[in-house]
C-alpha cells in the first residue's frame, strides 16, 4: 500500500479544516515532499506528537516564532507578541488536532492507532531526528509570508523509534521545553 | 437556574476557547470551573456542586475515560452529564465513552454552534440581553 498520497491528502485536509474552524483562516497546502536526509538546524517552534499501534511514528509541526504568535492570537483572540507558555500551548493543541485528525484517517488503512501527549520545543539552532526513521512526508502551508511545515513519519512498529534532539556541534544552542 | 460547568482539558488554550464559546452560547451559566486533567477534575467535583462536565479524553495522569468511569461509579456524581471533547475521531474511544455513560461527544476542531447544540439539552437558556 502506498501511504504517501493518503498521508499528504490527509495532512492537507486536516490542517485546512483545523485552521478554518479554530482560527477562522483559510490556509491552502503548498508543495509536499519526502525528507530523507538529516534535517537542517531549526530556529523557531517545533512540536511533536507520537503515534503508536501496528504502525508507529511521529507527527510534527514547525513554524517561525512570528507565525506561532499569530496562530495563538487568532485561535485565542488575544494579543501574542512573544513566544510564551500560552503560545506554546496553542501550538501543542494545534498539533494534537491536526495529527489527531490524520490519525483518524489513517486508522481506516492501518488499524487502531494511539496518540501521545504533544511536546513543543522553542529555541535556536537545534535539530530534531526520529531515531530509526529516515523518511518524513512533509507538506508546507503558507500564511502570507510565513510557512507552516506539517510532517509525519510512520513505519511498521518494529522499525519505529522515538524522536531525539541533536544540537549542532561547536555552536550555541538554546532549547526551551 | 444558572449552572456550574466544569471544563477539563490539559490544554490551557482549549480551556480558554471553551470559556469564550460557552459564554457566547447565551446559556444560563454561573461559573465555568477548570481542571487540567482527571485528577484535578475530581478535586473540583469534591469541592463544589457541578451541573455539567465537558472533558477531553487524551490527557496525562488521569485521562477523560478514567474520569468518566470515576464519575459514573460515584453515587454522588453519577447523575452529572459528561460530554467528551476529543481529537479521537475513531469509533473505539467514542464507543468506549458511550459505554461508560458519556452524555455525548464533540470532535475537535469544533465550532461554537456545535458546542451549543450539544449542550442545549443540559443547560437552560440565559436571559436575553
Amino acid at each position: 500500500m502506498n501511504l504517501h498520497p493518503i498521508i499528504v491528502n490527509s495532512i492537507s485536509q486536516s490542517t485546512g479544516q483545523v485552521f478554518s474552524t479554530m482560527l477562522g483562516v483559510e490556509i491552502s497546502p503548498g508543495e509536499s515532499s519526502i525528507e530523507n536526509s538529516m534535517p537542517s538546524a531549526n530556529d523557531g517552534v517545533v512540536s511533536f506528537i507520537g503515534l503508536a499501534g501496528a504502525w508507529a511514528g511521529t507527527g510534527s509541526l514547525s513554524c517561525s516564532p512570528v507565525l506561532a504568535c499569530r496562530i495563538c492570537a487568532s485561535m485565542l483572540m488575544c494579543e501574542a507578541n512573544a513566544v510564551n507558555e500560552e503560545v506554546l500551548d496553542t501550538v501543542a493543541e494545534l498539533t494534537n488536532m491536526i495529527i489527531g485528525s490524520v490519525k483518524t484517517d489513517l486508522e481506516e488503512h492501518l488499524g487502531p492507532l494511539g496518540l501521545s501527549i504533544p511536546t513543543v520545543v522553542y529555541g535556536r539552532n537545534f535539530r530534531a531526528k526520529s531515531a530509526g526513521s529516515t523518511e518524513w512526508i512533509a507538506v508546507r502551508f503558507h500564511w502570507d509570508e510565513e510557512t507552516l511545515l506539517v510532517k509525519l513519519c510512520l513505519e511498521p512498529k518494529d522499525r519505529a523509534a522515538h524522536v531525539l534532539f541533536h544540537t549542532q556541534s561547536a555552536q550555541s544552542c538554546a532549547l526551551e521545553v | 437556574m444558572e449552572s456550574e460547568v466544569l471544563v477539563v482539558d490539559d490544554s490551557a488554550a482549549i480551556r480558554k476557547i471553551l470559556q469564550r464559546v460557552l459564554r457566547q452560547t447565551g446559556m444560563a451559566i454561573r461559573t465555568i470551573h477548570e481542571a487540567g486533567d482527571g485528577q484535578e477534575a475530581l478535586a473540583v467535583l469534591g469541592a463544589q456542586k457541578v451541573d455539567l462536565v465537558l472533558s477531553d479524553i487524551n490527557m496525562p495522569r488521569m485521562d477523560g475515560l478514567q474520569l468518566l468511569a470515576s464519575i459514573k461509579a460515584s453515587a454522588q456524581w453519577r447523575q452529572i452529564p459528561v460530554v467528551m471533547i476529543t481529537t479521537e475521531g475513531g469509533e473505539t474511544k467514542v464507543s468506549e465513552a458511550v459505554k461508560l455513560g458519556a452524555a455525548g461527544y464533540v470532535r475537535k476542531p469544533f465550532t461554537a454552534d456545535q458546542i451549543k447544540e450539544k449542550l442545549a439539552g443540559f443547560l437552560e437558556p440565559g436571559l436575553p440581553l
